[in-house]
């Protein structure tokens, strides 16, 4: 049953061959078994999940049966869940459990779907590797010593795992993407604006985008039918008409035109990487896509402006905690300024801190132009490159990560070296543009993912290009022996 | 940049986080690291270009001028540190 794609469960789930009860059922005990090993939930909801699938079974025998009907799913935990607790991996929110749900969460339910559990995340969704949560590491199913890749590990791990059958995730530098190419999977990250941010516990508000990771393009296209859409709780969610994805995963490839962006292979890119990518090309290639180099001249930029704009936006963010309304409380204040620092400093993490401090210093007077201004200049020239090169080409082909999993810890010490992780994935964040990570190969045993970059609100092309990749490839279908 | 003690305090001040003595070393050579690595755009010509907000260049929507959520103060009271008769309970500020 854990193998099954989406589309395959529906059918099971409709022709009888299982119960949506049987089917969350089988989940709940591999996530029992098996993710000791991963530490990718940080709430399981097996009560809920059952209640819900009996009720989903009953519904389907009455002939109600929306589009994804009895599927089990796991929510990042940043996406707030009514009546369940949302911590974003921090201590500040341990407890905190959300008056309302989230609009991903609300279209989600509404669609059907059976709600395992929580997955475990980066702190507020600060970070490459899973590292920062305060609900300790998450480990790579591929090999359990190193990271998963985030901000979204725990997503990423529940469905390369089998431990689900797709998962939701956030993206603001790369959360989706890298996590999906470090474990094998495929991850979705749509235009900004293309999904409500409403309910979504907000890091940069402006780069913040909600996608799905799941174990196929197929399954990518489904989660999207239901989660895109304007939302006009979300003030930046984009009116715009949502396709029929999955109706257009068919077309064929041919004629299409793919570039190339040069500078995502020249500096710090892992040679065995850059071969897998490169036959993951050829692939398309011989599907009859036309390859042509384009250039990106700003995108060398892309990291120090992303190290302005997110942490000025986290730092405004963030200020809302304040152990006045909701989250952490230090004990015993002795003043409200006394309430503000210890309540702040112990339930935040040491690099949220760290971004809150550099965003705090990037807005302060003196510096706003020096930093923000300066920042937010640089991202049009990003967009401005990106726009060009789409004059003559379809959709933009690269690494999504410099180097496959690293091992744990190895680089939690070095800042800017973690970093440099979404060295591929940034730019698409500052520019808006939509874009997946598809696995394309493996080296010594470890995933490796192909970044496709589309133009704004064309997800369908990513998704057809992606799907019509994988109906060639068997690499999205290779499981872990840790899940086997 | 290098940042010096004086600048990392005035920041934590301004950040409400509270800033221990042993800290202070590894919050300066941070926040030394990150601005060096930001600084490198410093070197990118932007004289003529317009800051970008939004990728879409989007500007605030506006809807009428109405009610539209219900009022929950109940609810949202129920998960904050302390409360007492519909008010958020905090230190005792004035005198």
């Amino acid at each position: 049953m854990h193998t099954k794609s989406i589309t395959e469960l529906l059918a099971a789930l409709q022709g009888g061959e299982f119960s949506a009860h049987e089917l969350t059922s089988h989940f709940l005990d591999r996530i029992r078994s098996l993710d000791p090993h991963y530490n990718s939930f940080i709430t399981l909801l097996e009560e809920d999940a059952l209640q819900a699938a009996f009720r989903s079974d009953q519904r389907r025998a009455k002939g109600e049966a929306p589009l994804l009907s009895g599927i089990p799913i796991v929510h990042k935990d940043i996406f707030c869940t009514q009546g369940i607790r949302t911590t974003c991996g921090s201590r500040m929110l341990h407890d905190f459990i959300a008056p309302y749900d989230a609009t991903v969460v609300e279209k989600l339910n509404q669609a059907g779907v059976i709600v395992l559990g929580k997955s475990n995340m980066d702190e507020f969704a600060m970070g490459s590797s899973n590292e920062t949560s305060h609900y300790g590491n998450v480990h790579n199913p591929w090999d359990l010593e190193r990271v998963p890749g985030g901000s979204s590990g725990g997503s990423a791990v529940a469905v390369a795992a089998r431990l689900c059958a797709a998962a939701t995730g956030t993206d603001t530098g790369g959360s989706i993407r890298q996590p999906a190419s470090l474990c094998g999977i495929t991850g979705l990250k749509p235009t900004y604006g293309r999904i409500s941010r409403w309910g979504m516990v907000a890091y940069a508000s402006s780069l913040d985008q909600a996608g799905s990771l799941t174990r196929s393009a197929e399954d990518a296209a489904l989660m999207l039918s239901v989660m895109a859409g304007h939302d006009p709780r979300d003030s930046t969610s984009i009116a715009a008409h949502v396709p029929h994805y999955t109706a257009e995963l068919d077309s064929e490839v041919k004629g299409l035109r793919i570039g190339l962006c040069r500078e995502y292979f020249e500096d710090g890119l892992d040679a065995s990487v850059a071969a897998c990518v490169q036959e993951g090309i050829a692939e398309l290639e011989k599907l009859g896509a036309t390859i042509s180099e384009v250039s990106l001249a700003n995108i060398k930029h892309a990291i120090p402006a992303y190290y302005v704009i997110a942490p000025a936006e986290c730092s405004a963010n963030l200020s809302r905690f304040d152990g006045v309304r909701y989250g952490y409380r230090c004990d015993d204040p002795d003043s409200l300024e006394d309430l503000y620092k210890r309540s702040r400093s112990e339930g935040f993490g040491r690099e949220v801190k760290r971004r809150i401090m550099v965003g705090t210093f990037a807005l302060s007077a003196g510096y706003y132009d020096a930093y923000y201004r300066k920042a937010q200049q640089i991202r049009r020239l990003i967009k401005n490159d990106f726009s060009s090169a789409f004059d003559s080409v379809d959709i933009l082909v690269g690494p999504t990560a410099p180097a496959p999993a690293f091992k744990i810890g190895e680089k939690s010490e070095d800042q800017i070296a973690m970093y440099l992780q979404d060295i591929f994935t940034i730019a698409c964040n500052l520019a808006g543009l939509p874009a997946a990570s598809i696995p394309v190969g493996f080296v010594d045993g470890l995933p490796v993912g192909m970044q496709l970059i589309g133009n704004y609100l064309d997800e369908a092309t990513i998704l057809r290009v992606a799907h019509q990749f994988q109906l060639q490839t068997d690499w999205h279908g290779r499981v872990p022996a840790t899940a086997a | 940049m290098q940042v010096d003690p004086s600048v990392v305090t005035a920041i934590a001040e301004l950040a409400q986080l509270q800033l221990e003595e042993e800290d202070l070393q590894e919050n300066i050579d941070s926040m030394s690291n990150i601005l060096a690595l930001v600084d490198q755009m410093q070197s990118v010509d932007t004289s003529a270009i317009e800051p970008m907000a939004n990728p879409l260049d989007a500007v605030q929507t506006l809807r009428p001028d109405e009610v539209t959520e219900p009022d929950r103060r109940e609810a949202f009271q129920s998960i904050a540190p302390a409360t007492e008769a519909g008010f958020y309970l905090v230190p005792k500020v004035i005198e």
